[in-house]
């Protein structure tokens, strides 16, 4: 069942060159119970696309188009009092750096009952009781004490944790987790990620922004690979990881050191940068920086399609295998 | 927590120190000039210049100046003015700080409420027609001398439209105790608080809106707004709590200031009798005893105020407690 | 900006006025003698406007032969004494604002780039002379000054000069720019490109001017139009205080105290200009904010 349906985003901002457009005809979907893994590098408009759906971007400057449907109402099209209403409740966010996520002159305790009673008529007490089971849930040592805390009391871990139990206050429907291990330490990431789980007893889907494949191998069931304000390979998981379609995800799948078989000589980088935000391309983004460019891809790569693998590509499967020995990715 | 408040005594204390040398410095080792006939005001006959010389030290060395003078101040508070035959300077200031504390505590409230007001509603409307409007109206605020702002308010009031519904309840130039009538008191100072709170309105109000729209780009802003709390709870509770540090302490700064007396150009204009209007005419009739005494109080109020600061500081940010 | 150069330009064109007036101060005075029914008139040699009519009381006129302003209660026209005020306005505005930049470049460089004891003493000061009401201290200086001639060993400073707001007025804000400054040259005392040249054992001369003050220019320059737009208020609060501009040299501030007295029957006296102070701040304020926003987008400087 489809929790979440996006077709065609499109967000632009004013900028003064102009409308710069970041995120083009995006389209993905969360079904409920699933994890979803958006991969790709910073500035490739996957949190933009997220935070556009979410109704969390500066209406002034931006321009979203498209549809996002949540349980069959259409997001885009709400008033900010009824999206208020789903944020939060059905929809939760955690954020990517657990420093600046909290509003310092709180604490924890009060932010986090603050959600609570924004959405369902409970009383402070009971507020604050559940509040603490939360805290207990994210395995936050004596959380009685840390719902007093104030943000800068806490450990960057703790912290986080107190987000992920905020978060989930409410048994959203879908939890959007911005690279949420990103900014820890590389011990706390595990222990962090461990809680993702947590979502089965609240029910909820995840949509899991990260620009590590690794994260995705581990926590995903599908993944949308996003280039250049694109989504230019989606599919289950085991799929996409055996068999990439597009050379970027080849290219990021390359870059990961394999755990098994012989040791490479020089692990591989994708080569270049992409491209600035608002340069106009006609065909395929990647094509500067891509190892089996070819001249077709100056014009709009078409949509190939397996099931539910897709991918915005030229190449045929037999141009894919070459052009992934090419980078020394799993063939 | 006691180490805390030691280190902040002393530092207070040390400001004041600062201050004291500062001032006795200015008016007494000036190169080129007799702090004694400058005491003894204009025309004083020699032998009161020779008293003065003598009775404060002028003959000795500076520090002990120093000291005999802190000693007339603060401990045998005998000072007394050459200019008025002796009146004693120390119950003079004495007697006119209710009328500075009244109006420069009227104006505070009224500007702090209106700062808020400007501040949020500019931040909330921010880019829109009614955001320019107060900004510029904030900038005009601030680009008018308090003095000239007092004079027009006056020529209103107790002049061009006195007697229209508007002003008609607006009594003439000065000064009502509040011992002696509530009602007299706050018409005395209406206008008075109005204009000096106008400058202030302008500056705080600007710089609320300023702290406010950097809050508003915090991530802290972004969680509260995906929580899905209302714009006005978002506002209110997490981007001006937030925006509200910077604003305390320049609200104690400027209130110290102002009861030390920098609101004596409102004062004059408005013919209050507080300790700014004393040191008005103390300055006009070059009445050095005064202005000294004047002076010194006026850092008494900048430190404490200053103190004050602190403490609020810590009621409002957690981070700072310790 | 326009605004700016407009009245720049009106106060410099000031002696036009006046000259034009002179050339023809009869006919004005044949109307002023009208109006007040025989009353004997004395025409007094003024310094700066060069022409004073005994005239008591004319209101304002659109008659271009002059007292536009109408007169002062001194029959002086109040046009002519507003440009030749706003000229000793602008021109101590200006004066301060260099004493004042010039002082606090100086102060901050020393505190920051010596640091140590140095850096210690000079911080303490500042915040001493900072913690202290800014009006205060100009009455404190200009009491003195205003008494006796003090003499600086450079120059000297006679009592009624318009030396004499200048120096106060460059004095009291130099806290105001020490500080930002010092904290700036701080931050670029420890920055890479300044320890790779201490490193190459440069002289100290050579990274103060080649290193350390080009970078220091966008933080002195944002502070040009907010020191000058507090200067010419102040000036006109010292001179309103009558211990800023002496006569019979005026200012804005002097013409806003002369006309105190004539307020409920000539008001145009007193404001005029005040309104030319509100426009010029608010000119300079707004230039402020440009050149803020220009040089300093993350609005260190208050």
């Amino acid at each position: 069942m489809t929790l979440l349906a996006v077709e065609n985003l499109r967000v632009s901002f004013a900028s003064e060159g102009g409308p710069v457009t970041a995120v083009h005809d995006v389209s993905f979907s969360v079904n409920a119970g699933e994890v979803l893994g958006i991969v790709g590098e910073s500035g490739s408009g996957k949190t933009l696309s997220l935070l556009s759906v979410l109704g969390l971007v500066d209406k002034r400057v931006t321009t979203v188009t498209g549809r996002a449907v949540f349980r069959g109402r259409s997001l885009l099209d709400l008033p900010d009092r009824e999206m208020r209403k789903i944020r939060g409740r059905d929809i939760a966010l955690i954020s990517q750096d657990p420093m600046t996520a909290l509003t310092p002159v709180h604490t924890v305790g009060a932010q986090i009952v603050e959600q609570i009673r924004a959405h369902e008529p409970v009383s402070r007490a009971a507020a604050r009781a559940r509040a603490v089971e939360l805290l207990r849930d994210v395995r936050i040592p004596a959380p009685e004490k840390a719902l007093d805390r104030y943000p800068h009391e806490l450990s960057g871990g703790m912290r986080q944790r107190a987000v992920i139990a905020m978060a989930l206050s409410c048994n959203p429907a879908l939890v959007v987790a911005d690279e949420p291990t990103t900014a820890l330490d590389t011990t706390v990431q595990a222990q962090v990620l461990d809680l993702l789980p947590l979502r089965q007893s609240h029910g909820s889907s995840v949509v899991l922004i990260t620009h590590d494949m690794g994260v995705v191998a581990e926590m995903a069931d599908r993944v949308a690979v996003m280039y250049a304000g694109r989504v230019v390979e989606t599919g289950p998981v085991a799929d996409v990881f055996n068999d990439p379609w597009h050379p970027y995800t080849g290219g990021l799948l390359a870059s990961i050191p394999p755990l098994t078989g012989a040791r490479q000589g020089r692990l591989y980088s994708i080569p270049g940068m992409p491209p600035a935000p608002g340069t106009k391309l006609p065909g395929c983004a990647y094509v500067a920086r891509c190892p089996a460019a070819m001249a077709i891809c100056h014009t709009p790569p078409p949509e190939q399609m397996d099931g539910a693998h897709r991918s915005l590509c030229f190449l045929d499967a037999g141009q894919r295998v070459a052009a992934r020995q090419k980078v020394g990715a799993p063939a | 927590m006691l180490a805390t408040v030691l280190a902040r005594l002393m530092q207070m204390a040390f400001v004041m120190f600062g201050i004291s040398v500062l001032v006795f410095l200015i008016f007494f080792a000036t190169p080129g000039s007799d702090p004694a006939a400058r005491i003894a005001g204009r025309n004083a006959a020699p032998e009161t210049v020779e008293q003065i010389r003598h009775e404060f030290g002028f003959d000795r060395a500076l520090p002990v100046q120093y000291g005999l003078m802190m000693k007339r101040l603060f401990i045998t508070r005998d000072l007394t003015s050459f200019v008025n035959r002796g009146q004693k300077v120390i119950p003079q200031v004495l007697d006119a700080v209710p009328a500075t504390l009244s109006l420069v505590a009227g104006a505070a409230v009224l500007w702090v409420l209106g700062s808020l007001f400007v501040g949020v509603v500019a931040a909330a409307m921010r880019d829109t027609v009614v955001d320019r409007g107060l900004m510029i109206l904030s900038l005009i605020g601030i680009s008018m001398p308090v003095f000239w702002l007092g004079e027009v308010m006056n020529l209103m009031s107790q002049s061009r439209f006195h007697d229209t519904w508007l002003f008609s309840w607006v009594p003439g130039l000065g000064y009502v105790p509040l011992s002696e009538s509530l009602g007299g008191w706050f018409k005395a100072l209406v206008i008075p608080w109005i204009t000096l709170a106008v400058l202030y309105i302008g500056i705080y109000g600007r710089i609320l809106r300023a702290n406010l729209i950097e809050a508003y780009s915090e991530d802290y802003i972004r969680t509260a707004r995906a929580k899905g709390l209302s714009p006005t709870r978002i506002m209110l509770r997490h981007a001006l709590r937030t925006s509200l540090l910077p604003f305390v302490t320049m609200f104690g700064l400027d209130f110290g200031a102002l009861v030390g007396g920098a609101a004596l150009l409102t004062e004059v204009v408005f013919g209050l009798n507080g300790v700014g209007r004393l040191t008005f005419h103390a300055l006009q009739n070059l009445d050095l005893p005064v202005i000294l005494a004047t002076v010194i109080y006026a850092s008494f109020f900048v430190v404490a105020a200053n103190a004050l600061v602190d403490v609020l500081y810590a009621v409002i940010d957690p981070r700072v407690r310790k | 900006m326009l605004v700016l150069l407009l009245v720049a330009l009106l106060t410099l064109l000031a002696p036009l006025y006046a000259g034009y007036l002179g050339v023809d101060p009869f006919r004005s005075n044949l109307r002023g003698k009208v109006e007040i029914a025989g009353e004997v008139v004395q025409v007094m040699q003024q310094s700066t406007e060069g022409l004073g009519l005994g005239v008591t009381p004319i209101g304002p006129t659109w008659n271009p032969g002059g007292y536009m302003l109408g007169a002062d209660n001194q029959g002086r026209d109040v046009a002519a004494r507003l440009l030749y005020g706003g000229r000793n306005s602008l021109f101590i505005a200006s004066a301060a604002t260099v004493i004042c930049l010039v002082l606090a470049t100086l102060i901050g460089l020393a505190a920051g780039f010596l640091g140590g004891v140095v850096d210690m003493a000079l911080s303490r000061i500042l915040d001493v002379l900072w913690a202290f009401p800014v009006y205060l201290l100009a009455i404190s200086l200009s009491i003195v000054l205003l008494t006796s001639t003090i003499d600086l060993g450079l120059f000297t400073i006679t009592a009624g000069s318009l030396a004499l707001p200048v120096f106060i007025i460059g004095i009291i804000y130099v806290p105001y720019v020490a500080r930002p400054v010092r904290a700036r040259v701080l931050t670029l005392r420890h920055s890479e490109f300044v320890l790779a040249a201490v490193g190459l054992g440069l002289p100290t001369h050579r990274i103060l001017r080649r290193d350390i003050l080009p970078n220091l220019m966008p933080t002195i320059i944002v502070f040009v139009p907010i020191l000058l737009a507090l200067a010419i208020v102040t000036e006109s609060a010292l001179s309103y205080l009558s211990i800023g501009v002496q006569p019979p040299d005026a200012s804005w501030g002097t013409i806003i105290q002369d006309g105190q007295t004539l307020l409920y029957s000539r008001p145009a006296v007193a404001l005029a200009p005040g309104i030319a102070i509100v426009i010029t701040v608010l000119a300079l304020n707004v230039l402020g904010d440009a050149v803020r926003d220009a040089l300093d987008p993350r609005g260190q400087v208050r």
